[in-house]
């Protein structure tokens, strides 16, 4: 082999290329990410506050000058259902009072359904069979309307907390056992190839290939699940009387005297909750696995 | 025969659908030695790679390497997308229960050889596709294996990157020694960089023909332009056209 023009290509100066790699790995993060963020805090706030304005828009319409003021009582003007539900402190302490109550009910669900939910999941991955015996089951629990057995978990378990924790616990299984499966099983096939030439041992595999894999799904799951949950606990409350008195209880009370305030006030509250839970398993999940995880799908 | 760190005796494979993906295969390859297959693609050469690391059980013939040393570079870079790019290049030693100070020298080293120092930190949706397949070099590097499997690693990546690539991993070829075994469908890739190259049929693959290639290391990358380099070429292509056919 001659080498008759060595300069030309010079293999001993890598270093031009590895500068134009780190400028695409710059170029590609930081600038572009700050000028989408700049635009994006009005481009994010805007649309729903305008169309948030459009609603109450409506609802005063509606209110004020569609109903005869005879019948005002079906929908209560917005700023009415502020200063009964939310600034007469004694209605507002009590729905306080029942939305923590519902609170704990779809927290300790949340909680059962999370680690039943990854028990099954971690299960049925680690055999084929093992997935074909029990998912038709989940399949089954979720098809089953929760009002159609809510009598029979009253029958059996009682009309106080426990029962309205495993409504929330039946309603929020399923997302989590699928997604959570689906993330176990998702670690692509050339990682388990590298995990079996090097002759990891099952649990290794699961901690440190098919677990993280799986994070990005489990959390999508858990978002959804967390909503679940908190609709779980006023339907278990709204059923289940004893004990307690939760935001599910009051919507009832309030809907039978037909305090239209208060009812309104109960309604906001309890998605307020739903949304809570499902922005604080968004922030957590950005969190944890934002950093490699990609974008956030959700907002 | 038995010299040799990795070599196949009469190899066949014969899926359990029926398709056969090898037919009596024989092949050796020695310490220091860079052995390439080159074929249409389909042709079985990744099962050959399978078969030699154990992935998957040849239907009949004979294989002899060291299991527990072989360093596999995928087709993709197969980087864990959670861990940065010290902690993916550490994976390996840690599967191998090396202690964490262990580990560190041992990735740091491997990181200085692809030439990755200065990102570490990073996680691998940052990196480029060279930079990854570098990554992955270095995660194999890790374990200093006497032989070394590539499966057509650098084919998702541009020209420009792959004939950098190929020439790093001449470098580390000459610095390291392995006995190598690298599949490709690239000709020019595969002259470049072997000592031997081989050329396979279509399915069920068989080796078809052979060339020594007469081009002593260390090569440089003017190699590529050289008329001996193109002629070498135009046969293996000649060859591979007859496989194909």
């Amino acid at each position: 082999m001659t080498l008759d023009n060595p300069s030309t290509f010079d293999f001993d100066e890598p270093s031009t290329f590895d500068l134009g790699e780190a400028n695409v790995v710059e170029a590609g993060t930081a600038p572009g990410a700050k000028r989408s963020a700049k635009a994006g805090v009005a481009g994010s706030v805007l649309p729903p506050l305008a169309v948030g304005l459009f609603i109450v828009g409506v609802w005063y319409f509606i209110s004020l000058v569609v109903l005869d003021p005879k019948r005002q009582f079906l929908l209560q003007p917005p700023h009415e259902v502020w200063n009964v539900g939310f600034a007469d402190w004694k209605n507002f302490s009590t729905m306080l009072e029942g939305m923590w109550s519902s609170t704990k009910v779809a927290f300790w669900g949340l909680l059962i359904a999370i680690l039943l939910g990854f028990l099954l999941a971690i299960v049925m991955s680690q055999a084929k069979v093992v997935e074909r015996a029990i998912f038709p089951y989940a399949v089954v629990l979720q098809a089953i309307p929760i009002l159609a057995i809510v009598p029979l978990i009253g029958f059996w378990f009682g009309y106080g907390f426990s029962s309205r924790v495993l409504v929330c616990v039946i309603i929020a299984l399923f997302p989590i056992v699928v997604n959570t499966l689906f993330g176990l099983l998702s670690a692509d096939q050339g990682m388990h190839d590298l995990f079996t030439l090097h002759k990891a041992h099952r649990i290794t595999r699961l901690r440190r290939l098919m677990f993280p894999a799986a994070l990005p799904a489990v959390f999508a799951g858990l978002r959804i699940s967390a909503g679940l949950s908190v609709i779980g606990a006023i339907v278990g409350d709204f059923f289940f009387g004893q004990g307690e008195v939760g935001i599910g209880q009051l919507l009832k009370r309030y809907a039978n005297r037909l305090e239209g305030e208060q009812l309104f006030a109960s309604v906001i509250l309890s998605s307020a909750l739903g949304v809570s839970v499902f922005l604080f398993f968004g922030w957590l999940s950005g969190k944890l696995i934002g950093k490699w995880a990609g974008e956030s799908r959700g907002r | 025969m038995s010299q040799c760190p990795l070599s196949f005796r009469n190899v066949s494979m014969t899926f359990p659908d029926g398709t056969r993906a090898l037919s009596d295969v024989t092949l050796d390859v020695a310490k220091g030695e860079f052995v390439t297959i080159v074929g249409p693609s389909g042709c079985g050469k990744s099962t050959l790679l399978k078969i030699a690391s154990g992935l998957l059980e040849a239907t009949s013939g004979e294989i002899s390497v060291d299991r527990d040393r072989i360093g596999y570079v995928f087709q993709d870079a197969t980087l864990l997308p959670w861990r940065t790019v010290r902690r993916n290049v550490e994976l390996l030693a840690e599967l191998h229960g090396f202690t964490k100070e262990e580990r560190t020298k041992l990735a740091e080293e491997a990181i200085g050889l692809v030439g990755l120092r200065g990102f570490e930190h990073h996680f691998p949706r940052s990196l480029s596709g060279g930079m990854r397949m570098r990554a992955s070099l270095a995660r194999t590097l890790t374990l200093k294996p006497p032989v070394f499997l590539f499966d057509e690693p650098f084919g998702a990546v541009d020209e420009i990157t792959r004939e950098r690539l190929n020439e790093e991993t001449l470098r580390l070829f000459e610095q390291e020694r392995f006995a190598g075994l690298f599949i490709t469908h690239s000709i020019s890739e595969a002259v470049y960089l072997s000592s031997t190259v081989h050329v396979m049929s279509t399915r069920p693959g068989r080796l078809v023909a052979s060339f020594e290639v007469p081009f002593g290391y260390p090569r440089r990358p003017e190699l590529r332009f050289d008329a001996r380099f193109a002629e070498l070429c135009g046969q293996v292509s000649l060859a591979l056209r007859g496989a194909h056919s």
